[in-house]
């Protein structure tokens, strides 16, 4: 189910929220276009969300828009001697061996902004 | 240019002496749109409909704790454990996700607890309206126990906030030490971290000293505690974890 070559469950059950908290904002607007950001530490597959977005929003205000994802990379500050570094993944410790960090950035799973019909 | 718009339009012309009115095509076949900003959380209808359940709980003085696991880690043999040897302590009734049976609900309501099944089909996970629905039915008492199993998985689970005090994320030995190091948005979101099926340790190669790296990695300082469900190893400490967090 979860196989990350197969059909992803989990990553429709999010673009379907997409479509409720778009259509929640925005009522029946048509939209053309969406941009969402889906952080690489969010644990969301971008791409699994790309494969399923034509089928979850058909016959919604958002069929047919085009799907922009941005991908914020993950950033993190130590709790321990404060330096700030990149994580690929939830896994990398600080340089000073610490694992007590802060995310910065990677985990968003938010819609940044949608283009509507004027 | 459009006149009336200002944007540039689809078409290019070719450019023309300008002496006569302007007759071509244009008849607002392109399209005029205008951006929005939202920055909206993707999950915000569920998070709202999550405090919503936290408000219900916290009024009642309940403590709800959502369990989740990948099918077969032990959350069914360990609640039914916990129901007979604390269900002359805690008054508790169990929630119960599952994809398509009742058999779990069935297993709960034989130790004699009261127990809902949600059926979440092709849903991979419990949402937090589910949770409320479940709450509607069961009508926990004040002061009670509600154990959740989420639906056997260790990936979404992890991103549908329910409204429950704490998560507890289940893991055996018999599934290998790297599940931290594989799902580690699942132990980054738990509260408390059981180790099941240590009774096995002496049949599987496990190497927990790796498990503990893993889970300290996504999840610094989080709690892990050994236990076999079974056999009733370590049960106590988990006992002990509940006891401190009821209301
Ligand atoms: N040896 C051993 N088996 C266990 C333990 N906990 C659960 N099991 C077995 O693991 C299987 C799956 O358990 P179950 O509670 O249904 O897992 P769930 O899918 O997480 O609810 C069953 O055959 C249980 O008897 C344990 O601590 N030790
Ligand atoms: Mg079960
Ligand atoms: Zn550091």
């Amino acid at each position: 189910m979860h196989d990350r070559g197969g059909v992803h469950l989990h990553e429709m059950a999010i673009t379907q929220s997409v479509v409720h908290a778009v259509c929640d904002r925005m009522g029946d607007a048509q939209i053309r276009r969406i941009c969402l950001e889906i952080g690489t530490l969010s644990g969301v597959v971008a791409d699994s969300v790309r494969f399923c977005f034509d089928l979850i929003t058909e016959g919604t205000p958002l069929e047919g828009a085009s799907l922009e994802i941005i991908q914020p990379t993950g950033r993190a500050r130590c709790r321990d001697c404060g330096a700030e570094f990149a994580l690929n993944d939830l896994l990398v410790l600080c340089e000073c061996g610490s694992a007590n960090r802060e995310l910065l950035a990677g985990e968003e799973l938010k819609i940044r902004e949608v283009e509507v019909m004027a | 240019m459009c006149a009336t718009c200002g944007c540039s339009g689809e078409t290019i012309l070719e450019p023309h002496e300008h002496d006569h009115e302007h007759q071509h095509e244009h008849g607002h076949g392109h399209s005029h749109t205008r951006t929005v900003t939202l920055e909206q959380a993707v999950l915000a209808r569920n998070d709202a409909l999550a405090e919503l359940n936290r408000k219900w709980l916290a009024e009642r003085s309940i403590l709800a704790v959502n369990l989740m696991s990948s099918p077969g880690a032990g959350k069914t043999t360990l609640l039914e454990r916990t129901i007979r040897e604390l269900g002359s302590e805690l008054r508790v009734s169990v929630v119960e996700g599952d994809q398509e049976t009742v058999l779990d609900a069935d297993r709960i309501r034989a130790t004699g607890a009261p127990a809902v099944q949600i059926n979440t089909g092709s849903g991979c996970h419990l949402d937090a309206k589910m949770l409320a629905g479940g709450l509607q039915t069961l009508d926990p008492p004040e002061g009670s126990v509600v154990l959740i199993e989420n639906v056997g998985n260790l990936v979404c689970p992890a991103l549908f906030d329910l409204g429950e005090q704490a998560r507890v994320v289940i893991t055996s030995v018999t599934e290998g030490a790297e599940k931290p190091r594989k799902y580690p948005q699942m132990f980054r979101a738990a509260d408390l971290v059981l180790l099941n099926k240590i009774d096995l340790l002496p049949y599987v190669r496990f190497d927990i000293e790796d498990f503990l790296d893993g889970a300290r990695r996504a999840n610094p300082g989080v709690e892990v505690l050994q236990l076999s469900a079974t056999t009733g190893d370590g049960v106590a400490d988990w006992y002990g974890w509940l006891r401190v967090r009821l209301p």
